[in-house]
């Protein structure tokens, strides 16, 4: 029931979650940042079973970063997707499978343009203009196919984003109180506030 | 708990650290043993029920009522003590909260057996933590250690919703952790059947900067009115602070008396017809 979708530009990367903990019918918390950030130009939002998605982000960030100290330089985006990717696949034939959902955005410094990458928890991998997991994408991949260019701009971007919290609000069952929102582009990655877009 | 008696019914005990005789020194962590018969997990598995979901002939309890929140000046921790099997009260003096160390203050709620044993184990970890660092964990690490721990049984059949509070280096420390191997941080927390009355008070009268009795207040009341609409909370108000000289408990108090310190108006009277009567208003 977790709102997580993102919007790739040529050279950004804008991504939304919701900031709620639910437990059945109970909210539980209201102020989580559901992404884990990977490496100054790399981070990924995630979703799924409660207790893996913590576990299992907690193990590909110590793992991405271990690879940063141990060779002087960070995964590129790709890698960094392809390596998650990898990770989630063994774990899937394994004893203890991990349910969780990814997008992966990153801005790539030697190629000079950013990345999104979807995986779902079947290690289903691809690499996309947009994407969403969860119900959410039931309402705004029509949006985000409707509005989208690939040559959209950032603020362009920040106008869709406003436009998918408009049609959750309207539309959607679940009242997402509040959203991290998180920008990459070659500065790094940066958090915006709602009134920010 | 499926998986655990399909597990066992392969016949590879070893390999979960269960053993029907003692020659298991070999193995690290807890090991148990298993109760004579072929097949005791599966045989037990017939008649517990871990989610409540059918009827059995054991039940786990699962009506409870925990809160705990922090404010200015520490943590306040407050609990019923009823205990149900099906619909009956097993008990109304139990113990929800568990005092892992002088500092450390765990909540019960679900399994009690699961929410004791790890909790003991939790504390014993602490412990060594502290004989290893020469310093107290911080509830940061204590209850990721807690929730590491129940991890790796995620999906065996444990059932635990605990709070872990307490006072560290950083001030106070609140976090939920259960078998499901979530872990969170707030400032706010009611688990078990009885949270969303418990909620209902707490968010509406609860604010940071109350002084400690207001605070006590506050939780004696939330706890109070979940017992009151929640059939499976009730019995005694057990409340516990926990400040930068570690945890005390307060007195306990009696769900049924707090029914007439907050409803002044209505008496207990001899009257056969009607025992309660609401005294008329001077």
């Amino acid at each position: 029931m977790d709102a997580q979708f993102a919007i790739a530009g040529r050279d950004f990367v804008i991504s939304v979650t919701d900031k709620g903990v639910m437990s059945s019918i109970l909210k539980m918390k209201k102020n989580q940042d559901k992404t884990c950030q990977l490496s100054s130009h790399t981070f990924m939002s995630v979703s799924g079973e409660p207790g893996d998605t913590s576990n299992f982000s907690e193990y590909i960030q110590g793992n991405v970063k271990l690879y940063s100290v141990r060779n002087s330089q960070d995964l590129s985006p790709s890698e960094t997707a392809n390596f998650i990717r990898g990770e989630l696949a063994d774990a899937l034939r394994s004893r203890s499978p991990s349910h969780v959902n990814l997008l992966v955005a990153g801005y790539d410094k030697g190629a000079g343009e950013a990345a999104l990458y979807w995986i779902d928890y079947l290690s289903a991998m691809a690499k996309v203009p947009f994407a969403s997991h969860g119900y959410c994408g039931y309402f705004l991949y029509a949006v985000m196919d409707r509005e989208y260019t690939p040559d959209i701009t950032l603020d362009g971007a920040k106008a869709l984003v406003k436009k998918c919290f408009e049609v959750l609000k309207t539309r959607f069952v679940i009242d997402f109180a509040d959203y991290t929102i998180k920008v990459v582009d070659r500065d790094g990655t940066r958090e915006l506030r709602q009134d920010e877009l | 708990m499926n998986r655990l008696a399909e597990q066992l019914a392969a016949n590879d005990m070893s390999e979960f650290g269960l053993h029907n005789n003692n020659d298991s020194a070999a193995i690290a962590g807890p090991s148990f043993q298993l109760a004579a018969g072929s097949n005791p997990a599966a045989f037990a598995h017939h008649f517990i029920d871990a989610k409540s979901e059918k009827d059995s002939l054991i039940k786990i309890a699962h009506g409870t009522t925990t809160l705990a929140f922090k404010f200015k000046d520490g943590v306040i921790v407050a609990t019923d003590s009823r205990a149900t099997a099906g619909n009956v009260i097993a008990s109304q003096t139990v113990k929800k909260v568990i005092e892992i160390n002088p500092y450390l203050l765990g909540t019960m709620a679900g399994g009690a057996a699961d929410c004791s044993f790890w909790e003991r184990v939790l504390g014993m970890e602490c412990r060594l933590y502290e004989l290893r660092n020469k310093k107290r964990i911080s509830v940061a690490a204590a209850s990721k250690m807690l929730a590491n721990l129940v991890y790796r049984y995620k999906g065996m059949g444990l059932s635990m919703g605990t709070m872990v509070a307490g006072w560290d280096e950083k001030g106070p420390g609140l976090y939920y952790v259960d078998s499901e191997g979530q872990r969170i941080a707030n400032d706010l927390f009611s688990v078990g059947s009885g949270s969303t009355y418990a909620y209902g008070i707490l968010d509406s009268h609860y604010r940071y900067d109350m002084e400690v009795e207001e605070a006590l207040d506050v939780a004696r009341r939330a706890i109070y009115h979940a017992t009151h609409r929640d059939a499976y909370s009730g019995g005694i108000v057990r409340m516990y602070w926990v400040r930068e000289t570690g945890w005390e408990a307060f007195p306990l108090e009696d769900v049924g008396q707090l029914y007439y310190r907050y409803h002044p108006e209505i008496q207990l009277t001899n009257s056969a017809e009607s025992p309660l009567t609401v005294a008329p208003l001077a």
